[in-house]
């Protein structure tokens, strides 16, 4: 089998369309509520669970054989809680503002149901490389959506991108001007809102999805 | 040739199917179906009772009740308005200021809301709903007198959109569409939403722009329920909250007002009398247990003569969409409204007003009391059926 056979293409860019783990299979929404408010932790949120999907998948994808079925869902979790662990303390080392504000849901990462279900769905049935791949394309695929959850966020509830200020504070009300932030933006219940957005324009665009 | 004659004759085939104009079909459409339609009843003879009311002719009775209020509120933005400044002004000079005020407001809702109900329809070869009809006119008289027009065209803009046409249309919808509007203004935009900078008006181009910067023109004036929600005792006398005469959103501060909104609608049959007396009722007994957190000589039956209480009373919980259905149910559904009310104001000093979170969270429960109604009408008789 070739490095980008058919099949691996699909588990790599698969999830980032006609399988989006969001938009299509509505997982892991929960975070994607949660950590959106501003575009930065978004980033680095979906970048923390492509390299955890990515490498839990090839872990379990390895340890595939010799795990008794009985047990596998306690053995996956242990491999996604030493990764997730790995990951949170690396952010506490390098971005500790952003891991402050990501706060719990790093740890949280653990129960992500896309996790679970590329392992159990996937990992289990393929070999490392497309795990690997999978994992990847699963990650991005919810990356993307937070980063496009999260850009809609920012902009609208506090004018800036990635804490630069786009929207100059002589526009405000309050200095003369005539714009106002939308305080619901920032309030998850709007992240809900945009995600159904993001999922309406994608069904539109993809008419044979169910 | 006549009015009616001329446009059957010569203007409606230009819109039907091949016609110049068939891009415009459902706008044509619309307005013609809301002039002639519908123009006939049934036959005299027969056991049938009929009438030609429609929803088209519901939603204008309710315009209809709505328009004292309108005008109230027009006049007491003048009123708060020439209190504020310190000047004197005949009844036309403070009427006239207030609807300079006030109407950009309604031409701005109706505008959007209906321009989105227009497009939809369109887009989709349906006829063009009226449900916005009301809504458009409720909703500038649940705003504070300065909130921006531009912020009210993208609240009305979302909740058209979202509590609406998503869930397919008039009729459809779970949540009270004004009230939406206003949930999403209060929540994204507080700062024009609630306070004591925001209810009367200093210069009327406020209304348009918003809150103006400069200390001369932001007049600072807290509503009764903004005095409660911060401990203060509440200085409105009580004949002002009977006539409306005091700072509140547009529409909703005259009691006199609502009750002859009131009494079209009962009389008309178009909305539900127990729902109306329900929420009072919930609203007394809530407020009757809260009595003793009242501050400042607040009796507890003054809870139902400020705010949006007895406004969202006549006119948003009994909205025949959203609020329960079954005769029973109505019971209950107005109930709860009035005694979650008062338990927001009186419990959270967050939110000084609690119609609005109220009404919005039994639109949730009415399907669930009609559907406990329902179910124990069933139970009931099939327990006589076995007996």
């Amino acid at each position: 089998m070739s490095l980008l056979s058919k099949q691996n293409s699909e588990a790599l860019l698969g999830p980032l369309n006609k399988n989006n783990p969001i938009a299509v299979q509505v997982l892991g929404i929960c975070s994607a509520l949660a950590v959106t408010s501003q575009l930065k932790p978004a980033i680095v949120m979906g970048l923390s669970v492509t390299i955890i999907t990515a490498f839990s998948n090839v872990i379990i994808s390895l340890i595939r054989k010799t795990i008794p079925n009985r047990i596998r869902i306690i053995v996956q979790l242990v491999v996604v809680a030493a990764l997730v662990t790995i990951v949170s303390n690396i952010l506490k080392a390098y971005v500790y503002d952003v891991s402050v504000q990501l706060s719990v849901y790093v740890g949280l990462i653990i129960t992500n149901c896309i996790l679970m279900g590329r392992l159990e769905a996937f990992a289990l049935q393929n070999g490392p490389w497309s795990s690997f791949l999978d994992g990847v394309g699963n990650g991005l695929g919810y990356a993307v959506i937070l980063v496009i959850v999260g850009f809609v966020r920012e902009l609208l509830g506090s004018g800036c991108l990635l804490g630069v200020k786009l929207i100059p504070d002589s526009w405000l009300l309050e200095n003369g001007g005539l714009y106002l932030h939308n305080g619901m933006m920032t309030m998850p219940a709007m992240a809900l809102i945009i995600v159904a957005c993001v999922i309406w324009v994608h069904r539109s665009c993809n008419k044979d999805i169910e | 040739m006549n009015f009616k004659k001329y446009i059957d004759t010569q203007l409606k085939p230009q819109f039907e199917e091949g016609g110049k104009l068939h891009a415009w079909q459902s706008v044509f459409d619309g307005f013609y179906t809301f002039m002639y339609v519908p123009n006939e009843t049934a036959k005299k003879n027969g056991a049938h009772i009929h009438d030609s009311i429609d929803s088209k002719r519901i939603m204008s009775m309710v315009v209809i009740a709505l328009l004292p209020c309108l005008f109230f509120g027009m006049y007491n933005v003048g009123y708060q308005h020439y209190l504020a400044v310190g000047e004197a002004a005949d009844f036309w000079l403070t009427f006239g200021y207030g609807a300079i005020a006030v109407l950009p407001k309604v031409v701005v809702s109706y505008l959007v809301g209906l321009g989105i109900e227009f497009v939809v329809a369109q887009w989709k070869h349906e006829e063009i709903q009226e449900g916005f009809l009301v809504s458009g006119m409720i909703i500038p008289l649940i705003v504070p007198v300065n909130c921006p027009l531009w912020i009210l065209a993208v609240a009305v803009a979302f909740s058209v959109i979202f509590a609406k046409e998503v869930f397919g249309g008039t009729g459809m919808n779970i949540f009270n569409v004004a009230l939406v509007t206003r949930a999403f203004l209060f929540f994204s935009y507080p700062s024009m939403m609630s306070g004591d900078k925001v209810w009367v008006n200093g210069n009327y181009m406020d209304c348009i722009n918003g809150v103006s910067g400069t200390a001369t023109d932001a007049v600072t004036m807290a509503t009764p329920l903004g005095e409660l929600g911060s401990g203060q005792a509440v200085t409105t006398p009580l004949e002002n909250m009977l006539t409306g005469l005091m700072p509140g959103s547009i529409g909703e501060t005259s009691l006199i007002a609502i009750a002859l909104g009131a009494i079209i609608l009962l009389w008309c049959g178009v909305a539900s009398w127990k729902t109306m007396v329900s929420v009072f009722l919930g609203g007394a007994v809530m407020a009757l247990i809260f009595q003793d957190k009242c501050t400042g000589g607040f009796q507890w039956w003054q809870h139902l003569c400020v705010g949006g209480f007895a406004f969202g009373a006549v006119f948003m919980a009994t909205d025949p969409v959203t609020s329960a259905r079954t005769e029973t149910g109505k019971w209950f559904y107005g109930f709860l409204i009035g005694v979650i009310a008062i338990l927001v104001r009186v419990l959270n000093p967050g939110y000084p007003e609690g119609m609005m979170l109220a009404i919005l969270l039994m639109n949730v429960f009415a399907p669930l009391i009609d559907y406990c109604v329902v179910q124990s009408n069933i139970n009931k008789r099939a327990k006589r059926a076995k007996a």
